[in-house]
């Protein structure tokens, strides 16, 4: 007889599985990262040659991007999978759901938060963002695209099953969103004015534990229940 | 309960739309055995079947597995199941070997080759084709293959002949026959007669009107 492969392994295939899908349907997964580029670029020429404002709002401005960028992949982590039923043989793995839901998070975020990291910097330095603040700009689109990741994984997971779970959706994710996005913003306006931004680190750190330790199991349990 | 029962329901009820499918559906399963779940469209079939799964929770009642209920199991009775259901499942952008390597990840591989699996179910000549552009029947097939790579003792098929040729049909049998002949079980539901001779084959035939 044969063994399981263990979860590691299991873990790992799906990841790669993702990453070839996405791969296969790049127009698809760069559609969110294009809007992010298109709406940080639109605002120097909505506002005008205004560079102390820009600078001041560029926090906000690409945080709130990022956020708008992430809500419209978000429903790409299960759909087609549930469409084609692929998720039914998934749920009946022989290995921890959960884990298996966190392989295909991990895949999005690559995906969909990475290539955030790269062009931030550019964009931040379009905006005229101070170069001490662009240091904690990366560290929070690290730390915060995870959660915003993980987060929107159990919002997809409860309205996949639905005809039209889009408003609803946004309406279940944007709060949760909310808190990642305040202090993210707050942390690079500190870093801005030179101040310490520890503090906001920190309490985004705890959001991405938070959501990496509870997210998995949430989204697994949602998942059931969107496929019975 | 006899020791050799392997698969067992007791008391099994759905309820769909406020509409009483079945209630105290009662059967065992032995190893060998094949249970052909018959009835017209909306009886509750499929259901049934997706109860057995697990994807599906029971309206009363409960699925035994060796005498354990099968919502104590979990992986442990996943990793004997093998479901194909109405969806494929397999992904229309990964090729046809790409799609059988996943589903030997997710379950326990088979002793077999993934060549021969494809070689068994006439798709050989596809391994590394995109299964997007096959045909229904092809993807069928491919969809079934995931049987054959699976080390799974229940097989768990819900119209598996759809858009099957008579050919294909005829060779899925077969496959069967040999699958219960090494001790497996199967319980599915079909439209198609097919003709099992010398298995231990059980019926349950599900009423519609209530």
């Amino acid at each position: 007889m044969s063994h399981r492969l263990s979860l590691l392994q299991a873990f790992v295939f799906l990841l790669r599985r993702d990453l070839l899908l996405a791969l296969r349907n790049r127009a698809e997964y760069t559609m969110p990262l294009l809007f992010f580029v298109l709406v940080i670029t639109l605002f120097p020429l909505a506002l005008g040659a205004e560079p102390v404002l820009l600078a001041r709002i560029a926090p906000g401005i690409i945080w709130v991007a990022a956020l708008l960028a992430a809500m419209l992949s978000l429903d790409s982590i299960f759909r087609s999978d549930f469409d084609d039923g692929s998720l039914e043989q998934i749920l009946l793995s022989a290995h921890p759901v959960a884990v298996l839901v966190l392989a295909k998070v991990s895949a999005h975020w690559l995906v969909t938060g990475l290539p955030l990291l790269i062009v931030a910097p550019l964009l931040a330095e379009m905006l005229g963002m101070p170069t001490s603040a662009q240091g904690t700009l990366l560290l929070t689109i690290l730390i915060g695209t995870p959660i915003l990741s993980l987060i929107g994984a159990i919002g997809v997971a409860l309205t996949v099953g639905l005809r039209k779970g889009g408003i609803i959706l946004s309406l279940l994710v944007l709060p949760l969103y909310v808190p990642v996005l305040i202090f993210a913003a707050s942390a690079i306006e500190n870093a801005a004015m030179g101040f310490e931004v520890s503090a906001q680190i920190y309490m985004l750190l705890a959001f991405l534990f938070l959501s990496v330790s509870l997210s998995p199991w949430a989204t697994a349990a949602a998942l059931r229940m969107s496929a019975s | 309960m006899s020791t050799s029962t392997l698969l067992e329901t007791r008391d099994l009820g759905c309820i769909r739309n406020d509409r009483q499918l079945f209630v105290k559906l009662e059967f065992a399963l032995e190893a060998g055995d094949m249970l052909v779940v018959e009835g017209p469209n909306g009886c509750g079939k499929t259901s049934l079947l997706r109860i057995l799964t697990g994807l599906r929770l029971a309206d009363g009642g409960e699925i035994l597995w060796r005498g354990v209920p099968i919502d104590r199991l979990a992986g442990d009775y996943y990793e004997q199941v093998a479901y194909v259901g109405h969806h494929d499942g397999v992904k229309h952008e990964l090729s046809c070997l790409e799609n059988l390597r996943l589903a030997r990840a997710m379950g326990v591989p088979s002793e077999q080759s993934l060549d021969d699996v494809l070689e068994q179910v006439n798709l050989y000549a596809y391994a590394e084709t995109e299964v997007g552009s096959l045909s229904a029947g092809q993807k069928r097939r491919l969809a079934l293959a995931r049987l054959l790579a699976t080390d799974s003792m229940l097989w768990i098929l819900d119209e598996p002949f759809t858009s099957l040729d008579r050919d294909s049909m005829a060779m899925f049998a077969l496959l069967f026959e040999q699958h219960l002949e090494q001790q497996g079980l199967i319980v599915m539901t079909s439209h198609h007669d097919i003709s099992l001779p010398g298995q231990k084959v059980q019926r349950i035939h599900l009423g519609a009107q209530t």
